[in-house]
């Protein structure tokens, strides 16, 4: 394969900074959702929630 | 057992901005990401010309239509909020920004290098789509940093929309100086989508690599969107604590002078 | 409205020719910045021959950015801006009138500069009725910007370094289109000028029209 080195970081990167701020996303979600109360998070309410 | 199995996974991905739907969006966005690792690098030929180095395509030429999509998305935002006060809109605006952000740096990084294997040159003043999108790029950074002012957050909205404005109706005159600007020497292929050069697999793995990066895009956008819900709810809650705290302590004052009268 | 705007201008420019700032400050430093760029790259001549429309506009947006500065700072000290809200002055009007005020000092120092690049630079006018107009349509353009993005950071605690930030990216095109213009006025390259010199209206009457709708919005709330 050419230019492997190139390639390697180009998919690397990109690929790490989706996953990155995919991981930093879902944990400021975590962490703002500890102090929202839950029947305040209103896309939470699904059928296995007992109203 | 397996009735509780499934009531612990939903609690479990329920614990901040997940939903069903963004739980099974994130999986299809995962599996897809590893399967475009897959048929990027084994499945799809390398070009006559480029040999590997088209391999790049199935990365940039995605993130930079993203870029675009996201971007419309904060101008329709900003509008959206200065006419109607639409905080929806806004809040879409503002999540759109900073993932479109995120996908031009990558537009412009992966450009880069993809550059340095077929042009044997990092960056190439003479590029309109490159140098149009390094200027989109900077005022959207702009955009995220007026987001960030302490103070006011409804201001701050109306600052950012005015800025996403700009951005967008100025566009067309960036496009246009700089294609003038640098008729004579351009590098960039023609966009190779449009030609029909691009068939077989190496065009399946681009539409692929298209679906995949925008259903990760959506991903991204509900989780920012439900983040920038959950902030608003949790500067609410603190302001009406406060206010609650303050109302009692008044009430204690107002009941101990009323002993004191006594 | 047309009267409200030139009362706006006539107030911001005798501020301005009050406290002499422009006269005793920003032209000298214009020169000083242009005589920095003569000496980083006077050993070569045919570069500075090349170079000069840039380091022209370059000069150009570093005083447009210390003049929107202070127009700005002009209206949040003392709570001046609710003052003219509170005159009845219509958002737009303000828009206006601020804006020329910008561009009267902005042409100002570009009349020096002008004189500083065919003094110090050699440059010759080739198109003086070229030079004239993208100086009087790009400064437009970059005061209407310049305000606009003003009003937008008013009131925040670090405006003097959000300013640039902001201002620069959006000028880019500016930058692209007067110098390409330029250089076809001053003969050092073959271009047509006159084409750039549209697209240059074209920007400036985007800004423009945005200002205009936009003022009032930042004006009252921020």
């Amino acid at each position: 394969m050419t230019d492997l080195g190139y390639l390697l970081v180009g998919w690397g990167v990109s690929l790490g900074v989706i996953g990155l701020y995919s991981l930093s996303l879902v944990r400021r979600g975590r962490t703002l959702a500890s102090r929202v109360p839950a029947d305040r998070r209103r896309w939470m309410t699904t059928e296995s929630d007992p109203k | 057992m397996t009735k509780l199995m499934t009531d612990d996974t939903i609690i479990d991905r329920q614990r901040g901005t997940g939903s069903r739907t963004t739980f099974w969006l994130g999986v299809v966005g995962l599996v897809g990401a590893i399967a475009l690792v897959f048929l990027g690098f084994f499945v799809a030929p390398p070009d006559d010309f480029q040999k590997d180095a088209v391999r790049m395509i199935f990365i940039h030429v995605p993130m930079a239509i993203l870029t675009y999509v996201a971007f419309s998305l904060t101008a329709i935002g900003s509008v959206a909020w200065l006419w109607k006060r639409s905080i929806w809109w806004d809040t879409v605006a503002h999540g759109a920004a900073e993932v479109g952000v995120m996908f031009s740096g990558l537009t412009l990084f992966t450009g880069s290098i993809w550059g340095r294997i077929t042009w044997g040159t990092y960056w190439d003043w003479g590029d309109v789509r490159l140098v149009t999108t390094l200027i989109l790029f900077l005022i959207m950074v702009g955009y995220l940093a007026v987001r960030s002012f302490d103070g006011d957050e409804a201001v701050n909205a109306t600052r950012a929309a005015v800025i996403g404005l700009i951005g967008a109706a100025n566009m067309p005159v960036v496009n246009r100086s700089v294609t003038w600007w640098s008729s004579r020497r351009t590098l960039h292929q023609k966009s190779s989508l449009v030609n029909g050069k691009i068939e077989g697999l190496t065009l399946f793995t681009l539409m692929f690599a298209l679906v995949v990066f925008s259903i990760i895009m959506l991903w991204m956008l509900i989780h920012r969107f439900r983040i920038s819900w959950l902030e608003r709810q949790v500067s609410e809650g603190d302001l009406s604590e406060a206010l609650t705290a303050r109302r009692a302590e008044a009430r204690a004052g107002m009941d101990r002078e009323t002993e004191e009268n006594k | 409205m047309l009267t409200d705007a030139r009362l706006v201008a006539a107030k911001d420019l005798r501020i301005e020719l009050r406290s002499r700032v422009t006269v005793s400050q920003v032209v000298p430093f214009a020169g000083l910045v242009l005589v920095l760029f003569g000496f980083a790259l006077d050993a070569n001549r045919p570069t500075l021959d090349l170079a000069t429309s840039g380091l022209f506009w370059v000069t150009v947006l570093f005083v447009a950015i210390m003049a929107v500065q202070r127009s700005t700072a002009v209206e949040t000290t003392d709570g001046a801006r609710r003052a003219l809200l509170l005159a009845g002055v219509e958002p737009g009007a303000v828009f206006i009138g601020k804006a020329v005020a910008v561009a009267v000092q902005l042409l100002t120092v570009e009349v020096v500069l002008v004189g500083g690049i065919v003094v110090f630079y050699g440059a010759s006018i080739e198109e003086p009725f070229l030079l004239a107009s993208t100086c009087l349509v790009a400064t437009i353009g970059i005061a209407a910007t310049g305000t606009l993005l003003g009003a937008l950071v008013a009131g925040v605690r670090a405006r003097e370094t959000v300013l640039p930030i902001l201002m620069l990216p959006v000028l880019a095109p500016v930058l692209l289109g007067a110098t390409r213009a330029f250089d076809d006025a001053l003969g050092s390259v073959a271009v047509n000028g006159w084409s750039w010199l549209a697209m240059l209206t074209g920007f400036t009457a985007i800004n423009i029209a945005l200002g205009v709708l936009a003022y009032g919005v930042l004006l009252e709330e921020t």
